[in-house]
């Protein structure tokens, strides 16, 4: 029992492994790079609040959305073997909800924000319940399923506002996007820390993660133990849509407006990226939803670093991309049983060795 | 099948009869997709206020976002037997058969906002924004300033777009002649002008200690993401700030941040095409000659200090 507890939570970290190393490179390479890379401190900004500002401050604010559509990416790679292409386009869909329930008041108060987010959820959730329903009842493939919503979801978005960039200039909205007066910490990253809250109590109190990994893993056999896939499937689609209403709102109050065409543009690659320098099988599964929060933060502070190295942004794309190839190729399951194999051998030489000493 | 057969007749007939009464004059009207953009939008709007049967014209209008779908519908309208044909094309090439084929069925064909890459001998005029002009009055608004020094963030749109060209072209003519002009950082908002890349661009400037003075953006959005950016790390813009801010394309969120002297320029890309053409048209019916060929549309530049809700209003891009 005791062996056996003490493998699993080997497994687990060797899949941590990989990411882990990246990030330490990364922090590592900027610090000799340049040690003030990390230096953070107070400033005030134009609302006249006291922040914290430096690179670290702006890596792990600005990865916000990304890290909370990740944890959701995580969850429906697992249970389906696919990913869900249309978050960026169902994100700039539950943002227009949020902002045309905002306008439709004169003025933006407080019970309008909250109204405003709940239906912001219910409709990511009800969008994602689309694609859920593709996927789990019709057994599409998930990238085609999403394809549909990928392709009409910005102008579905456009529809829903009307038109083309609404503003929201309100306190709240600021508060919201940026930082609340007398906390130093942008809000972004308080709804990182609140999603991974919620779904790691998710994950204590119920059996969701053990039902999800053997969905993935074999949904036959799943069936037989009494799961049924078509639900745990679409529950992972409705936690995708809480995970994409919340990063819509992060993008919409930071910027403080809606612009249906570039809200959460391309984030549907960057999130399917984090899943997998997180060391999650892409195929479905076992998964740990740390590891892709780790990639998103990985894939941030590769780009802050290309930016402050002066990298010109046009060239910023083909660095990362080699990069990235770099970590997941690393992480491939080819190269991890060459290199499990290379140390079985160097053990057992080592052994050999050891053994013709005796002799 | 049948069924469809019999609508699609009946249809003909109920838009022959309804030619047959409107003694307009005919024009069809090929445009892009109002949701691409405020820009887009704003045209569209343009178009559909002036080609009105109250101003004479039996207009058919339509959207769409690819080239096949205004090819087909270029075709429907020749086989209508239009007079006029206005195109606004999604791709610059591929058109020179179906123009060809207006011509020998004696249908002129006016361009706007978009140029065709083919023989100007087919089509009559094209009215369309002069992307350098826009970018050479934005310079020379900066130059008017009269700065000590100009060390500019310079945040460019979708490299290669005529849009990019134009205004990165007269910005950096300016800064290899002037040593008082540095671009101290450059990016790209890539393909979609994407406002989260100027924020992050800027973001990195800022943490990098890089000091700049103006903020040279090529289109609203991207500017609005710069800006957010200096408002987190306080750093002050606008009419009374430290930073100067300059945007593209004038929708009316962005002047109206003029208005409250938060930015302090915004270029015009003016999406109104359809008075200098209704123009044109009247006195082609009127039996004048004009001037065909490439025809620049007037596109103005406007001061935080001297702008009016007015200007607001009249120019502004809902």
């Amino acid at each position: 029992m005791n062996s056996k507890s003490k493998n699993g939570k080997k497994s687990a970290l060797g899949q941590l492994l990989i990411p882990l190393t990246a990030l330490a490179i990364l922090l590592l390479f900027n610090l000799i790079r340049d040690p003030n890379f990390f230096a953070i401190k107070v400033a005030v900004n134009n609302d006249g609040n006291s922040v914290l500002s430096g690179n670290l401050i702006t890596i792990i604010d600005n990865a916000s959305a990304l890290a909370i559509i990740a944890m959701g990416m995580t969850l429906v790679t697992a249970a389906c073997g696919g990913q869900d292409i249309s978050v960026g386009a169902v994100g700039a869909i539950a943002g227009s909800f949020f902002v045309k329930v905002l306008k439709s008041g004169e003025e933006i108060t407080a019970g309008s924000v909250i109204l405003g987010v709940l239906v912001c959820i219910l409709a990511a959730v009800a969008f994602m319940m689309f694609n859920g329903t593709l996927v789990a009842v019709f057994r599409i493939q998930p990238m085609i399923a999403t394809l549909i919503l990928f392709s009409c979801g910005r102008s579905i978005a456009y529809w829903i506002t009307g038109s083309a960039t609404p503003q929201l200039n309100s306190p709240i909205i600021r508060a919201m996007g940026m930082t609340i007066p007398g906390i130093p910490i942008p809000t972004p990253i308080f709804a990182v820390v609140l999603v991974g809250i919620i779904l790691s109590l998710v994950f204590r109190f119920t059996n969701l993660r053990l039902y999800t990994q053997s969905v993935g893993i074999n949904q036959g056999a799943a069936r037989l133990n009494g799961i049924n896939p078509t639900v745990i499937k679409l529950l992972s689609f409705v936690l995708l849509g809480v995970c994409v209403a919340v990063a819509s709102m992060i993008g919409v109050c930071r910027m403080a407006q809606l612009s249906h065409k570039t809200l959460l543009v391309d984030v549907e690659m960057d999130a399917i990226l984090a899943v997998a320098i997180g060391g999650n099988n892409l195929g479905g599964g076992k998964f740990r939803i740390a590891g892709s929060i780790m990639g998103a933060y990985i894939i941030q502070m590769l780009t802050t670093t290309l930016y402050a190295m002066n990298v010109a942004t046009v060239n910023v794309k083909a660095y990362k991309a080699i990069v990235i190839i770099v970590i997941v190729v690393a992480g491939s399951p080819v190269i991890k049983s060459k290199i499990a194999a290379l140390s079985n051998k160097m053990k057992s030489g080592r052994q050999l060795s050891t053994a013709k000493g005796v002799r | 099948m049948k069924k469809i057969l019999a609508l699609v007749l009946a249809l003909v007939m109920v838009l022959c009869a309804a030619s047959a009464l409107a003694d307009g004059i005919k024009v069809g009207i090929i445009n892009l997709d109002p949701s691409e953009s405020g820009y887009r939008q704003a045209n569209v709007a343009d178009l559909n206020a002036t080609f009105t049967a109250e101003n004479g014209y039996d207009a058919t209008f339509v959207t769409a976002p690819t080239a096949d779908k205004q090819l087909e519908a270029f075709k429907g309208f020749i086989t209508a037997g239009v007079k006029y044909i206005l195109v606004s094309a999604a791709e610059t090439t591929g058109w020179d058969e179906v123009l060809q084929e207006a011509k020998d069925n004696g249908i002129q064909v006016f361009l706007f906002d978009r140029l065709i890459e083919c023989d100007p001998e087919l089509y009559t005029a094209a009215v369309v924004s002069n992307m350098d002009q826009e970018g050479e009055t934005a310079v020379a608004w900066l130059e008017s300033l009269n700065l000590e020094k100009y060390d500019i963030l310079h945040i460019q749109g979708q490299l290669g777009s005529a849009a990019q060209l134009g205004r990165s072209g007269a910005l950096a003519a300016k800064c290899e002649a002037d040593d008082k002009w540095t671009i101290v950082h450059e990016g790209t908002g890539g393909d979609s002008w994407s406002e989260d890349e100027a924020h992050a661009i800027a973001l990195a400037a800022i943490d990098a200690g890089k000091t700049f003075n103006v903020v040279y953006a090529e289109n609203d959005g991207m500017a609005r993401g710069v800006v957010t950016a200096l408002d987190e790390k306080g750093i002050t813009h606008g009419v009374d700030g430290d930073v100067i801010i300059m945007g593209f394309d004038c929708n009316a969120w962005a002047l109206e941040k003029l208005l409250a002297g938060e930015w302090n320029y915004d270029g015009q890309c003016s999406p109104f095409q359809a008075a200098v053409i209704d123009d044109m048209i009247k006195k082609l019916e009127a039996g004048e000659t004009i001037e065909g060929g490439i025809i620049y549309n007037e596109e103005k530049g406007f001061d935080a200090t001297t702008i009016t809700q007015e200007d607001v209003d009249t120019y502004g891009l809902k």
